[in-house]
């Protein structure tokens, strides 16, 4: 072998020729994976246009309904009666409405989660655990319309048994059914972050002589609080954005009012309510219903970055 | 004075072994409130529909008389609305994440990527119907079509397909690409030889999870115009149509008592889907695990 070729070889010249022989020149090569690679990029660019889509579309068609309805009417007045010929576009009362629900639905999902994240991370043997994750899994994975089924033909019924004055249409149904439905997220995001509180954590409590009860609630539920405030918010978030079993539950009727008993109407119930009727698109009614849709994105839009905050802003960070 | 501090500790022990019982009950009870709300939603549906469920029920179409009314038109609107949904989904999502976790790690558009993603994930899905329905139906002018509603389901579960593909692409060991890129595998070939086919079952979970997701959404296609009533079948891309979960609202929210057996007998037929996916997730997710750790 000549001085010459073995210095090819070091430098790959000889490599890179041996290569186009097999495998063609490089341009041909290549040119297919700078496609793919752009191909790539605009399959992961689709979910940008997708918030440019929802932001421009709300905005544009909300500032176009600010032009016929005053902002401070919108956010003045307390009675909702798009649908009437006496119109009055007041958005109080669906707020109220979905905040009534959304806080009955924490209500019923915040210490059942907390407490179920509590079992399956302090107590549950193993073997125990493995079943009943996966059963609460399959909770999370039921589609609203059944729970919103379960809640107007099952609990309704039951409540109006209790207590007789409740009507078909109720906020307190809708909201212990919505808990049912978020409760699952709330357990299984607490108890993650229950889960990565160190051992050591515990075991030094053990040692000064904590009883479970209060490494539980005096050492993991303090140390992994971020995680479960940041748990708490999204479900919230996720209560106020839930539709079917308002829709079906609650009523489609906007009163300002936090009574539990009577039908009310919730933001998305009413979005849904205007998508099912025969309001021609176009007219100031129809227009509404992208009005109280900015209004539903920038409220769980708040709050699920402030979720995200928690998580950064208060994780204590273990070694 | 020893005898007596040595007392007041038994006491308070005692006290404190007490109250840690009491809130182990307590945790336990909270436990099983919620197993038993499953309990009864299954045994509540079951015992209304299953009486309902028959072969006729699953091949007729709706009908003013709820015992002559089926979910065909439901099943199949279901069946392509998801297909074309789910289908779309796994192209835009795997590339997303390939592109994410292969091409652009560090760079700021990947991160102003995954900032957008974590905050598409958490936006309420009715808020999708309405973005479908001005920019499929409107704008674009597909009309409120299994076309429409498939692309808007598509973006819906977008986010979880892209997440769970990241994840499986991510457990993929670094070891495995740079024994390919020695071989002198170009990057595609890398990804498409060995990435791909070892990532393969996570991101089959995830494309599951998607899918049962994408089955139980009603609020947006309500939204985007679906119909409530439909006596055909969906005959092309362009039909109209609707699907289980619109059905069954339909039949839920009216007053007749037969209306509401055929409501709880297509829940059935909806969960029985669905359970089957989220069996096949799990333990698709199992098997995937032990090889990881194996």
């Amino acid at each position: 072998m000549s001085f010459s070729s073995i210095r090819q070889l070091a430098t790959g010249e000889a490599i890179q020729r041996r290569i186009e022989q097999i495998a063609g020149p490089r341009w041909r090569r290549y040119l297919p994976e700078r496609i793919i690679k752009l191909f790539l990029f605009l399959c992961a660019t689709t979910s940008i246009f997708t918030t440019i889509g929802i932001v421009s579309v709300l905005l544009f068609e909300a500032v176009l309904f600010f032009q016929e309805v005053s902002i401070f009417e919108f956010l003045g007045s307390t009675r909702w009666t798009p649908l009437f010929s006496s119109k009055s576009f007041g958005v109080w009362p669906l707020i109220t409405g979905t905040m009534l629900t959304s806080v009955g639905a924490m209500l019923v999902a915040l210490p059942l989660g907390l407490l179920s994240a509590i079992y399956l991370a302090e107590y549950a043997p193993d073997r125990v655990r493995r079943v009943v994750k996966p059963i609460m899994e399959v909770l999370a994975g039921i589609p609203t319309v059944v729970y919103g089924y379960f809640a107007l033909l099952f609990v309704t019924p039951l409540l109006r048994q209790i207590y007789g004055e409740i009507s078909v249409f109720n906020g307190l149904s809708a909201s212990i059914v919505m808990g049912i439905m978020i409760l699952p997220m709330v357990s299984s995001l607490s108890e993650d972050a229950m889960q990565s509180v160190p051992r050591s954590l515990r075991e030094g409590a053990y040692a000064l002589g904590a009883t479970r009860l209060e490494v539980a609630t005096r050492v993991v539920v303090p140390a992994a609080l971020s995680g479960i405030v940041a748990a708490f918010i999204l479900a919230a978030s996720r209560a106020i954005g839930e539709t079917m079993i308002v829709t079906i539950a609650a009523g489609q009727n906007p009163n300002f009012t936090l009574n539990p008993f009577v039908p009310i109407e919730t933001m998305t119930a009413y979005i849904v309510q205007v998508s099912l009727g025969d309001t021609p698109t176009g007219t100031i009614e129809f227009k509404t219903i992208f009005a109280v849709g900015l209004s539903l994105f920038v409220i769980t839009l708040g709050m699920n970055l402030l979720s995200q905050y928690f998580v950064r802003r208060y994780r204590e960070v273990y070694e | 004075m020893a005898v007596i501090a040595q007392t007041d500790f038994q006491k308070r022990l005692n006290r404190r072994r007490l109250n840690g019982r009491l809130f182990y009950a307590l945790c336990l009870l909270a436990v099983v409130i919620a197993l038993a709300m499953l309990a009864a939603l299954l045994y509540n549906v079951l015992s209304q529909g299953l009486t309902r469920l028959s072969w006729d029920f699953l091949t007729n179409f709706p009908s003013r008389f709820p015992d002559r009314a089926g979910i065909q038109a439901a099943l199949l609107g279901s069946v392509y609305v998801v297909g074309l949904a789910g289908s779309l989904a796994f192209i835009l999502g795997v590339g997303a994440a390939i592109y994410l976790e292969e091409y652009s790690v560090r760079s700021w558009i990947a991160r102003i990527i995954q900032v957008n993603i974590a905050n598409l994930a958490g936006v309420p899905s009715i808020v999708y119907g309405i973005l479908g329905l001005e920019i499929f139906v409107r704008f674009m002018e597909l009309g409120k079509s299994v076309l429409a509603g498939g692309l808007t389901l598509a973006l819906l579960v977008l986010p979880i397909v892209i997440i769970a593909a990241q994840e499986a692409i991510r457990a993929v060991p670094p070891s495995l690409r740079e024994g390919g890129f020695a071989l002198g595998a170009t990057r595609w070939q890398v990804i498409w030889n060995l990435v791909l086919p070892y990532s393969f079952p996570g991101i089959l979970t995830g494309m599951i999870l998607a899918v049962s997701r994408a089955l139980g959404e009603t609020a947006p296609l309500i939204v985007m115009g679906a119909l409530t009533f439909v006596p055909f079948a969906p005959d092309g891309p362009l039909s109209r149509f609707t699907v289980l979960p619109i059905q069954i609202f339909n039949w839920t929210s009216r007053p007749q008592e037969g209306f509401h057996v055929n409501a709880a007998a297509g829940i059935i037929v909806l969960l029985v889907v669905l359970l089957t996916m989220n069996a096949a997730a799990v333990y698709l997710r199992n098997k995937f695990q032990n090889r990881a750790h194996g």
